[in-house]
């Protein structure tokens, strides 16, 4: 049973992961989801200790602020500044890390947050935090529940929006033109990134979920032309490499996500020498 | 106070290593930054930072020791590995720079968790501060792992310093280099060697993931003080010194906080300090040049279309009421009453009641844009042959910059017209 849900989790956090990475990598905005990745912590800080307690819904919402707080300024000193967008990437998101680092440190009596579950996350001990309704019965494992609701929100507004974003990657000039406003959706998917990583982050940790973020949708990229099919089979690599992640950890005793990412940079390697080859 | 003093004596020896080992780490990866920085890789820092932890966990499983050195060679594979499958998806995929870099960090660091955590589990006593690696440790600077780490520190810095010159043009003008017969390759794998080192020892301080701020954001501070490259690594090197220093002396006072994250905090701070205020290319002194040369344009803009009206009614000083204006151009009623304001102080207008006049200085101003304004028009009809319906906008532009020597010569150059492709007349000096 524990086996299952811990599959479950991961198949969650990759296939949201997936989708959104997709649109990433079309837009070429891989390292900003790695900027928003690391830089969502001082949110979840500050959230913390300001409503005292490690609800969701407050993290999520510190989470989202400094998401598009993140790429707000990483767009600024790109375009005010004149910095070149590496270097406005970079030292945005570490100077954002550094000060969530610093709060944890300084707080740490009373955060449940240190700097191992921020860089790798625990997915083992997902069945154990258990979520409960009013009368005190137990529902469901927490993180199953809530990454459950952030897949279903996230493949909602694909299917509802599906043409906005479409057009906004694609041709955000001709978007421009007819009044679909790209930089606005760019925030919305940086808000839903920023999301995604806040509750993937306790199960996976920051760093592994920019790997989720980039490895499947990059190899569906490889080896389709079509959106739809990249959306399909970015999502097929997301579970795959759950599955295949829980039997490699299990076989070395070592860290699930670590293995899950593991797997699924194997599959982008295969895809990388198909592609290779056909050449 | 007391304890600035007692940190500064360096009574303890303790201190002098830890203080001594960051400001050496700092400052050979700020040199090296900027090399990165200018070849717009800065990222790379990002990538080799994490991509080393494979290696580590690699070479310790294999020699089953924590010999730095041995340590240091396989984090240096590793690194460079990364760099080699990093370009290889750029080369020969669809797939774009970003996404090259982020998959190469992710996936080389979620290997490397993987095997970390194998070796904890697999009950190896001896492998606590493996993790070090991960979050760095500056105070944990001695003995044999400074000296390792100082080592590199210096022999990076000479590299620098002697090839010099020739990591200049590679990073500024590849072809140029090319051309006059570098061995670019030879120097590339150089440059990145001593990039994945610089990386390699600076991990030890401040850790994995803010590594990439060390190489970063001084780089990218300095360039906001100078457009000399050897002024840039110079001012980098101060800033990586000063953070260096601060850092150490922070976590000294108050033993709780960490030295890595406050050197990068500092480091943050010049730099955000720089993006905004340095003078120059600082964000505040851009933004207020543009707003001088909009209200520039304003200004005269408003005398221009002053000047139009008293065209047209045969009396340049005629009481003018605000709305006015705006059957001549466009203007919002924020930069009627901003522009008109400033236009009094100045003295080029008037206020009569509830209307504006203008004053001589104000004619003559309003006069002399309208003349730079018609005497482009009709050159560009006249030498470049363009439409008259379609030298308007390029001439509103262009009326706000013609210098008095240019407005001579193209006089001349027309030999002294008196009337526009329009048929207005050009006004006289």
């Amino acid at each position: 049973m524990d086996a299952f849900i811990i599959i479950l989790t991961g198949s969650l956090v990759a296939v949201s992961c997936a989708l959104l990475g997709s649109f990433l990598v079309l837009r070429k905005m891989a390292m900003i989801g790695d900027a928003i990745s690391h830089s969502v912590l001082p949110g979840i800080v500050i959230a913390f200790l300001l409503v005292g307690s490690m609800q969701s819904v407050w993290m999520i919402i510190g989470a989202g602020l400094l998401g598009v707080l993140t790429t707000f300024l990483i767009e600024f000193f790109h375009q005010k500044g004149r910095l070149q967008t590496d270097a406005s990437i970079g030292v945005t998101f570490t100077w954002l890390f550094a000060l969530g680092v610093i709060l944890v440190t300084y707080y740490a009596g009373n955060a449940h947050i240190d700097q191992d579950c921020i860089l790798h996350g625990e997915i083992a001990y997902v069945p154990i935090d258990l979520m409960y309704d009013s009368a005190g019965n137990a529902i469901g494992p927490k993180a199953v529940i809530v990454l459950s609701i952030v897949l279903a929100l996230i493949v909602a507004f694909i299917i509802v929006f599906y043409k906005e974003l479409f057009i906004t990657t694609f041709d955000p000039a001709f978007s421009n033109a007819i009044g679909i406003s790209s930089s606005r959706w760019h925030y919305v998917l940086m808000g839903l990134v920023s999301l995604t990583t806040v509750a993937s982050f306790e199960s996976v940790g920051a760093i592994l979920v920019v790997a989720l973020l980039i490895a499947p949708a990059s190899s569906a990229y490889l080896i389709t032309r079509d959106l739809k099919w990249m959306l399909v089979l970015s999502s097929i690599f997301g579970v795959v490499s759950s599955f295949l992640g829980y039997w490699l950890s299990y076989l070395l005793d070592g860290s699930i996500a670590g293995a899950m990412v593991t797997i699924s940079g194997a599959i982008f390697g295969t895809c990388y020498l198909v592609t290779v080859s056909r050449k | 106070m007391e304890t600035l003093i007692e940190f500064f004596s360096f009574e303890y020896p303790n201190i002098k290593y830890v203080v001594f080992g960051t400001i050496l780490l700092s400052i050979s990866s700020a040199v090296v930054g900027c090399f990165t920085f200018i070849k717009k890789k800065s990222l790379v820092g990002d990538v080799v930072s994490h991509a080393v932890l494979p290696g580590i966990c690699i070479s310790f499983l294999a020699s089953g020791s924590k010999d730095p050195f041995l340590l240091i060679v396989g984090a240096f594979v590793s690194g460079w590995i990364s760099i080699i499958v990093m370009d290889a998806i750029i080369k020969n995929t669809k797939l774009k720079e970003d996404a090259a870099t982020g998959l190469s960090l992710s996936v080389f660091f979620g290997i490397g968790i993987l095997l970390m955590t194998y070796i904890q589990h697999s009950g190896n006593a001896s492998q606590s501060g493996l993790d070090t690696f991960l979050f760095g440790k500056a105070a944990a600077l001695v003995g044999m792992d400074l000296l390792a780490f100082s080592i590199i520190a210096v022999m990076v810095l000479i590299v620098v310093f002697i090839f010099y010159k020739e990591f200049k043009l590679i990073s500024f003008d590849p072809q140029f280099a090319k051309v006059i017969g570098l061995p670019i390759q030879r120097l590339e794998v150089l440059l990145t060697s001593i990039t994945v080192l610089a990386v390699v020892t600076g991990i030890q301080a401040v850790g994995v993931v803010l590594m990439a701020a060390m190489l970063i954001t001084p780089a990218a501070a300095a360039r906001f003080w100078t457009n000399r490259l050897s002024k840039m690594l110079l001012i980098s090197s101060v800033f990586g010194a000063f953070s260096g220093i601060s850092g150490a002396f922070i976590s000294y006072s108050t033993p709780s906080m960490p030295t890595g994250p406050w050197m990068v905090m500092i480091l943050s701070i010049i730099a955000l300090f720089s993006f905004f205020f340095a003078p120059g290319r600082g964000i505040v002194i851009n933004q207020w040049r543009r707003f001088k040369i909009q209200s520039q344009l304003l200004e005269e803009n408003l005398l221009k279309a002053f000047f139009k009206i008293g065209e047209s009614s045969g009396n340049f000083f005629m009481e003018v009421e605000a709305n006015d204006l705006r059957l001549v151009r466009t203007f919002s009623s924020g930069q009627l009453s901003r522009g008109l304001r400033k236009l009094s102080t100045n003295g080029y207008v008037e206020k009569a009641g509830n209307s504006w006049k203008l004053s001589i200085e104000g004619h003559d101003k309003g006069k002399r844009i309208t003349r730079l304004h018609r005497l482009w028009e009709l050159y560009l009809t006249k030498y470049l042959r363009i439409a008259p319906d379609h030298v308007h906008e390029d001439a509103d532009t262009i009326e706000h910059v013609i210098t008095p020597e240019l407005e001579r010569r193209l006089e001349k150059l027309l030999d002294y017209p008196t009337s526009d492709p329009h048929q207005s007349a050009i006004p006289t000096r």
